[in-house]
């Protein structure tokens, strides 16, 4: 089973969930596909036992073959290249942007003169390693990368079937949060109790919709804000999994990278009944198909 | 004219709470709300829309039932696993490079161009404001803030504003990176926590990356004394001017649950705070 951990706002504490979530279970595997900005290691420092780079395939020109025909910059929809044809004085030219280019191998595969090779680029690396029972994965992207997907999706790639999996997604709403949520049988949607919050929320609702992955909230920092979260979640019928309270203990204690379950066994409990409702939730939802 | 942008890599350490302020203290500028996919600068500076405009980007294949022979050459051409065995499109999957469409002998795929979200240029009691809703699930979040820039400045140019105020978004990718391409200057807001401090150390290799200077707030600083020195001690290393320490007081939520920027609704020293954080950030 597959259980993702997303929110619309930032900083609402999906984090904080899936790594609580995390420690509460047996047999779990935690992937960490915020991979802009990987924090849940700093929760869970698990000992890294490999280290991979993390490549796309972009394009490289075999000058010798090329005759500037120019099919390549045609057939590429993002405008990764661009062709200068030559003429008797001057030798021809083909630049290549790699940081616009998506992998998408069109240009390769339909040169007519085939001077085009597919080359790896890094964009990132991938961790994995364990701690005590959890089996940890995450991708880290390089600086001054612009895509994150093609990196989330070579995180999923090890995905361990037997176990349960949590996977920690990026804010927002757009092509990062789908690739990490896309294929979890559930996603529980972090949010606090502000407009901010509640905004955020909505749209991340029209995602999941979209993407008919049955989910659930999880509010953090409940006390603090107005009603409207709970108010929205009883007239859309979109179950409320759990609450924390704003407590400044929890706060400092997450500062510091430790998390709740490790000192309020209280916070366990309350996790692994989320998960029983979790469970509860999804077989329901596979009966009526 | 001045282009400043907020920029936090960790989401919810207080980015928008202190652009709203911003809006409240700078004169003579404008706003801009960067944070397309998860956009909530207008929910404290109440626009109204005057103009509203579709954002066209990107590509969707869509095959078409009655030409399409099943001979499936387009499905292992596909990167992005976007075609089904039952010869359609997963919408979600699909980044539009258009091969399949390319390769199908029968021409049964066509592209067809994604309305990928809405921008709006709004007047606000704090002057303009430009922002945007990037269609649910879309993609190109990148295109969208270079767009709403462009239109953000040709606005300051006309009007001869000596600022733009952007809102940026979480993270390090490629919204961020177009918010932050040829900014004056852009202010990291941090939180004294473990997540902050390594979150906006890689948000300002961005910066650096692209050769961007940056200034720096402790947001929250009192929730961890120890961890915010740390931040401090990181700064004084680097070089980066840390202009204000904000303190932790449950007045800011209230703020903001009644729709109102910081330093109008409280008169504590966290205002005096703001206030003196926009005195160093326009000189």
């Amino acid at each position: 089973m597959i259980i993702s951990i997303a929110s619309g706002k930032g900083g609402t504490g999906k984090t904080t969930v899936a790594v609580n979530l995390a420690l509460s279970l047996k047999n779990i595997q935690l992937l960490d596909c915020d991979v802009e900005e990987p924090n849940a290691h700093l929760f869970i420092q698990p000992r890294i036992k490999e280290e991979l780079k993390a490549y796309i395939p972009v394009p490289e020109v075999n000058e010798a073959k090329c005759n500037y025909c120019g099919k390549c910059r045609e057939v590429c929809a993002y405008h990764a290249i661009a062709v200068l044809p030559g003429n008797e004085c001057k030798k021809g030219n083909v630049l290549i942007f790699p940081h616009l280019c998506h992998g998408c191998g069109a240009c390769s595969l339909l040169c007519p003169q085939s001077a085009i090779k597919e080359v790896n680029k890094e964009i990132g690396v991938i961790e994995i390693g364990e701690k005590d029972n959890i089996q940890f994965v995450h991708g880290c992207l390089n600086i001054g990368e612009a895509m994150s997907p093609p990196l989330i999706r070579q995180v999923k790639k090890y995905i361990n079937p037997t176990r349960t999996v949590i996977i920690d997604a990026p804010p927002g709403t757009s092509c990062p949060v789908i690739t990490a949520v896309k294929g979890s049988d559930f996603c529980v949607l972090v949010t606090e109790p502000t407009p901010f919050g509640l905004n955020d929320l909505i749209l991340a609702v029209e995602v999941l919709r979209k993407l008919q992955i049955p989910f659930g909230v999880f509010i953090n920092r409940s006390d603090i804000g107005d009603g409207k979260v709970d108010n929205y979640c009883e007239e859309e019928n979109i179950p409320i999994l759990m609450k924390i309270p704003f407590s400044r203990e929890i706060a400092v204690s997450y500062s510091e990278g430790v998390p709740i379950v490790k000192k309020d066994s209280l916070y366990q409990d309350k996790f692994i009944n989320m998960y029983i409702n979790i469970c509860t939730i999804i077989n329901e939802a596979n009966s009526r198909h | 004219m001045k282009q400043i942008v907020v920029i936090s890599g960790k989401g919810g350490t207080g980015k928008t709470v202190l652009s709203g302020s911003l809006a409240a203290l700078a004169n003579n500028k404008i706003m801009v709300d960067c944070d397309v996919d998860a956009a909530d600068l207008h929910l404290l500076l109440h626009p109204k829309v005057k103009e509203r405009h579709e954002f066209k980007s990107g590509q969707t294949a869509l095959i078409d039932r009655k030409l399409c022979k099943r001979c499936g050459k387009c499905i292992p051409v596909c990167r992005f696993g976007a075609i089904k065995d039952d010869f359609t499109i997963e919408r979600f999957s699909c980044e539009g490079c258009g091969l399949c469409s390319l390769i199908c002998p029968h021409k049964a795929i066509r592209m067809e161009e994604d309305v990928a979200g809405e921008w709006f240029v709004s007047d606000t009691q704090y002057g303009p404001f430009v922002h945007a809703k990037l269609g649910i699930a879309e993609e190109n979040s990148g295109k969208l803030v270079a767009k709403i820039r462009q239109i953000a400045k040709e606005i300051a140019e006309k009007k001869a504003l000596d600022y733009v105020i952007i809102d940026g978004p979480p993270g390090i990718g490629c919204p961020v990176i177009a918010s932050l391409s040829g900014v004056d200057c852009a202010l990291i807001v941090t939180e004294p926590t473990l997540s902050g401090l390594h979150d906006a150390q890689r948000v300002r290799e961005v910066a650096k990356h692209f050769n961007i200077s940056v200034n720096l707030v402790v947001n929250k600083y009192d929730l961890n004394l120890g961890i915010a020195e740390k931040i401090e001690a990181f700064c004084r290393e680097q070089g980066i001017p840390v202009l204000g320490r904000i303190a932790f007081d449950k007045k800011i939520v209230e703020a903001l649950v009644k729709g109102k920027t910081v330093v109008e609704h409280i008169s504590s020293p966290v205002a005096e705070e703001i206030k003196n954080i926009w005195e160093q950030l326009k000189s």
